[in-house]
């Protein structure tokens, strides 16, 4: 049985992180990373503690508190809502690179001597900080997981929840993915060719059609049970993930496996949601896709409103559970457009640098 | 969910020995690891004990016939050599048969090199190479044991501290029981780094002497590196290709103690949680466990924290000894490394001795087995593996049956 997304909770360099409202308006930045817009974390986190957090391990319990909030397990910030106040039965997060600002902190610091370092970075450096200050937060002590893997990170996560959901370990599942960027990682990962070298407009990414990306980070969180709800957006189906593919015939071979593996084909898509990132060189793996397999489907892109970053496919999750809730698709996440009825079958595809590919199948 | 999951091979490096083998001798020997740090420069050196691999990087590289090469970190290396001997234990020549996984555990990445790297970044940003900096994250060394040993159908990257690799195999362990996976290579890798040991030593839980586990005047751990890994087996491929497991892997949980940070909990409430769903899931009561491989770190709060969930749940508690004090703590590695010892225990008899203890802890009624025991019948072994961040992770591993 497939798991209900029951509550989202998600920071972006959108306006996203109330989720009453699906997309109102489309931020538009002329910048070198999209940066995530900052919730004002006092709401969410005692102020107290959160003056000792670095900024992801805030992004990340707050992400966390309004998916809980949206799926009715915590009352809000403002006493609204009963909030029952029971713990999930899992928390599992995906992250690539975990607290950079922390990693960096210590860097720092050693290069200064090996004396007198503060210990806080380390402490919050490690992987797991952030499932496990969700789980202090809650007081929940039970089963509690981090993902490191690239742009597997979000995605291992989710074949974790779903493994807890089949084996009926779990009835709810809070599940996130969350990475941050700083001007030193945006920087060296600049050197490496991986970024675009100036400025650029993100609603007008694809039209530079040149190499590298736009970077981007962003915290989501969802909350999965085994029941539906009327706060209910979709069903996770399946989630797949795919490294290296021998040739790139493979990979329309591997989507056809996986919608059938689900009883499903690719006429029965009402839309894909593609990961194009304006890296001129990578975003031809969609264009290939897009003439090919995916002629005929609605397709939707989100890159040019959260960057690039290994666990993205948080934002493209976020965002065909919203489509299918609302049965609308923004404007600005379209693709091309395609006459479209009943919204039933997303799926998502998205690949890192041609070598991490994943596929995330939702339903209504 | 019935599906038995066995253990066909095992692979270790840690300090006390470069394969299985060597590793067995030395843990009968009752010879540690621990010693001088000499893998880096630091303000350390000659201060604080730690437990490395007696091979260097590049005695590493030509091993893994990588001569020459830049692409590999210390953890990626320590990990193929461990990875390759698992996939060679269970007598695996081509991984393309059957789905087949690999889930690897690390805390530190490739850190060893971007350490490095930072140094010279942070005096002009234009400078350092990018060859020591782009290996940075954990994936990396994930993805590049997988080239090495063929493996391209499913593969992960697991961190919780140290607790890292024990969760690694545990996912292993639902992938194949929800039938997504036939096989896996599951377990962890991490090298040591000034990063860790300045970040341990800033919480000042690094003992001079080298660790004294579960002794009343222990003053912290000793840092290790090494790597392991297991192969887990369905049963059913275990049936189809007639192959005698080395042990089979009945029972394991995950909890967390959602305490503290970097505390452990009065009165080890996550340590509590992840032996009883352990023992739950085996079907196995307490007494019928015959050693317990302890997480053990040397640390003030573990030791007292783990020793409490012990006598909750144990009465009397089984003989017990903390392998850290010959391997150091591995960190990402320990589950794996410890996993691999426990294993080691039930194919040959014995139980492995608790260096460096010679006071009981006056909070405890429980102590340490300090003496090798030989010719015993150890047809259960728990392992515990608690990390940071509360996440306490146990395995207990069997006796596999006669024929499977």
């Amino acid at each position: 049985m497939a798991p209900f997304i029951n509550g989202i909770g998600l920071i972006s360099p959108q306006q996203t992180t109330n989720p009453g409202v699906f997309l109102p308006e489309v931020m538009e930045y002329a910048v070198d990373f999209l940066r995530a817009v900052d919730p004002n974390y006092k709401a969410y986190i005692n102020p107290l503690a959160a003056r000792r957090m670095s900024r992801l391990i805030k992004m990340g319990i707050t992400s966390a508190k309004i998916a809980l909030i949206d799926a009715g397990m915590l009352p809000s910030p403002k006493g609204e809502g009963s909030g029952v106040g029971s713990s999930p039965d899992a928390i599992i997060t995906g992250t690539g690179l975990g607290s950079v600002e922390d990693t960096e902190k210590i860097l720092t610091g050693m290069n200064a001597g090996e004396q007198l370092m503060n210990p806080t970075p380390f402490i919050q450096s490690t992987y797991n900080t952030i499932s496990s200050q969700i789980a202090i937060t809650l007081k929940c002590h039970n089963y509690n997981s981090t993902y490191v893997h690239r742009s597997f990170s979000f995605e291992s996560a989710l074949q974790d929840t779903l493994l807890q959901f089949a084996e009926g370990a779990a009835m709810t599942v809070l599940v996130g993915g969350i990475d941050e960027m700083t001007d030193n990682h945006l920087q060296i990962t600049r050197r490496a060719g991986h970024w675009k070298m100036s400025p650029v407009n993100n609603l007008q990414l694809l039209s530079t059609r040149t190499f590298g990306a736009l970077a981007g980070e962003g915290a989501a969180y969802f909350l999965l049970g085994n029941q539906s709800t009327a706060s209910t957006y979709a069903t996770l189906r399946d989630v797949k993930t795919i490294y290296k593919l021998e040739k790139p015939l493979k990979l329309e071979e591997a989507i056809h496996d996986f919608l059938s593996v689900n009883n499903l084909n690719v006429n029965q898509l009402d839309v894909v949601i593609l990961g194009y990132n304006g890296d001129f060189h990578f975003d031809a793996v969609y264009d290939q896709l897009g003439s090919g397999i995916f002629n005929g489907t609605q397709q939707v892109w989100y890159k040019h409103l959260c960057g690039e970053y290994y666990t993205s496919t948080g934002f493209a999750l976020w965002l065909g559970a919203n489509i299918l809730k609302h049965q609308m698709i923004p404007a600005a996440v379209k693709f091309n457009n395609m006459p479209s009825e009943r919204l039933q079958n997303i799926l998502i595809y998205n690949q890192y640098r041609n070598i991490n590919h994943s596929l995330l199948l939702l339903s209504r | 969910m019935s599906k038995r999951i066995y253990i066909t091979g095992i692979g270790i490096i840690s300090a006390i020995g470069n394969n299985v083998a060597e590793v067995l001798s030395s843990l009968e020997a009752g010879k540690t690891g621990i010693g001088e740090i000499t893998l880096f420069p630091t303000l350390h050196q000659g201060s604080l004990p730690m437990a490395e691999v007696k091979l260097s990087t590049a005695q590493m590289l030509n091993l893994t016939g990588q001569e020459g090469s830049e692409d590999f970190t210390r953890t990626t290396l320590l990990g193929m050599i461990a990875a390759k001997e698992a996939l060679n234990s269970a007598g695996i020549k081509d991984v393309s048969t059957l789905r087949t996984g690999l889930l690897s555990a690390t805390t530190v990445g490739g850190m060893d090199r971007s350490e490095g790297f930072y140094k010279k970044f942070l005096e002009d940003p234009a400078k350092g190479r990018l060859k020591d900096v782009i290996n940075h994250d954990c994936g990396d060394s994930t993805e590049r044991i997988a080239a090495y040993l063929g493996i391209n159908y499913l593969i992960s990257t697991i961190s919780t501290a140290c607790s890292s690799s024990a969760n690694s195999i545990m996912f292993g362990a639902d992938l194949i029981r929800s039938g997504k996976l036939d096989r896996v290579i599951a377990g962890g890798t991490d090298s040591v780094t000034k990063f860790t040991l300045n970040g341990f030593n800033t919480l000042m839980i690094l003992d001079k002497r080298g660790c004294h586990p579960f002794d009343e005047h222990r003053a912290g751990l000793t840092l290790g590196e090494g790597a392991a890994y297991v192969v887990l087996e369905s049963e059913e491929m275990v049936r189809k290709e007639g192959k005698q497991p080395l042990a089979e892997l009945t029972g394991y949980g995950n909890a967390n103690d959602a305490y503290h940070q970097t505390a452990s909990s009065p009165d080890g409430t996550g340590a509590f949680l992840a032996m009883t769903k352990a023992l739950e899931m085996s079907k196995l009561k307490p007494y019928e466990i015959d050693y317990i491989n302890v997480h053990g770190t040397g640390t003030e709060n573990n030791d007292l924290s783990e020793g409490i969930a012990l006598e909750r749940i144990f009465d009397p508690v089984p003989p017990f000894s903390s392998t850290k004090s010959f391997t150091g703590h591995t960190l990402g590695a320990a589950g794996a490394v410890e996993a691999v010892i426990s294993i080691l225990s039930i194919c040959q008899g014995m139980i492995f001795p608790n260096l460096n203890w010679s006071t009981p802890m006056k909070e405890l009624t429980i102590e340490p087995v300090t003496q090798l025991l030989k010719k015993r019948s150890i047809r259960h072994v728990l392992s515990n593996s608690f990390g940071f961040g509360g996440n306490n992770s146990t395995l207990i591993l069997s006796q596999p049956p006669q024929s499977v």
